[in-house]
């Protein structure tokens, strides 16, 4: 998977490793901003109130 | 070598079927061989290429997973709590700023609205969060929130409020701490209001009050009765006096249980035109 990527990255060395360090990013950025709140309510550590 | 195949295919013209079949099958077997010489994947060093394809992978979804984990950890502990300081942030300043250019009435907030301030100077003497009206998760995002259906500041009944003791700010992370005595200041658009924890502040027994009703309990989420007009007594029995109850999780990272902390109100609700900078129990402790 990792190796498949970095064979269809562009450019050199330097290029690919810039492109990876970009990919990560937006990676985290989709899960954080977008899968993790979307996750988050079905999660049952987070009830604090009291119901029947 | 093609030579060689050329060669032998050339011969099945005179051959028997049978003769035919076994040859062909030896050919197979000599141009895989041959292949293999000129570095081209045979069949079978592919099919093992394959398989180390596969575990590879798998290993690589596996400890992609891991760190996915961990980045959920990471954005509840920490991530959530730094969102939601900016969310207390500005509620606080747009609550100040309607309190002073038009007062509304108590009462009057639907679910979402943040219409209080609650004070608790046992976590900080700076400590003041925002309360919204509802427990709705979205509510619970952006502040404690208010049971819709529990009392009002200063009324009779049960003013009840649950906040998030672990993420979104954990408003009510160290509410454990909260001992006999200890002043709980609701601030409203226009009045202050002490309420005081439960039991015998001499000996921090959280059990010593006349009422009955402790000042710190742990339930099961389901014991709806801590949040009755009159907690622990019937949903219909007539409240005995002016309360306040909230609710977190416990132990903290679970939902296992609740901790519960009530507190009933000290004296009369306060005006804020008289003490602009609050009672002089926000100096306490």
């Amino acid at each position: 998977m990792y190796v498949w990527i970095w064979r269809h990255l562009p450019g050199g060395t330097a290029s690919r490793a810039l492109l990876s360090l970009l990919l990560v990013l937006a990676v985290a950025a989709l899960l954080l901003f977008v899968v993790f709140p979307w996750v988050e309510p079905t999660l049952p550590f987070n009830d604090v109130t009291v119901d029947g | 070598m093609n030579g060689a195949h050329t060669g032998r295919r050339a011969a099945p013209d005179v051959a028997a079927p049978d003769e035919f079949a076994t040859d062909e099958f030896a050919t197979d077997e000599f141009a895989r061989d041959d292949v293999a010489h000129d570095g081209i994947p045979p069949d079978e060093p592919a099919r093992g290429e394959l398989w180390r394809t596969v575990v590879r992978t798998m290993g690589e979804v596996l400890v992609t997973s891991g760190l996915i984990v961990l980045l959920f950890v990471v954005y509840e502990l920490f991530v959530t709590d730094f969102l939601n300081g900016r969310v207390q942030e500005d509620l606080n300043r747009e609550v100040h700023a309607e309190w002073e250019a038009d007062p509304p009435v108590l009462g009057s907030q639907i679910p979402g609205d943040a219409f209080a301030v609650l004070h608790i100077p046992r976590l900080g003497a700076d400590y003041q969060r925002v309360v919204l009206e509802g427990t709705a998760y979205a509510d619970l995002k952006d502040g404690p929130g208010h049971y819709t259906e529990s009392a009002l500041p200063g009324e009779v009944g049960n003013v009840a409020i649950a906040g998030h003791r672990t993420t979104y700010g954990s408003p009510f992370r160290d509410l454990d701490r909260v001992q006999p005595g200890d002043p709980i200041v609701v601030e409203t658009a226009d009045s202050w209001f002490v309420y005081r924890v439960l039991g015998d502040p001499a000996t921090g027994d959280y059990t010593g009050d006349p009422s009955g009703i402790p000042g710190q309990q742990i339930v099961v989420p389901t014991d709806v009765q801590v949040i009755n007009p009159t907690p622990n007594a019937a949903a219909d029995a007539p409240a005995t006096g002016s309360y306040l109850t909230l609710t977190t999780c416990h132990p903290r990272f679970s939902a296992r249980e609740r901790l519960i902390v009530h507190a009933v109100l000290d004296g009369a609700g306060m005006s804020k035109a008289d003490l602009p900078a609050g009672p002089p129990a926000l100096t306490e402790g």
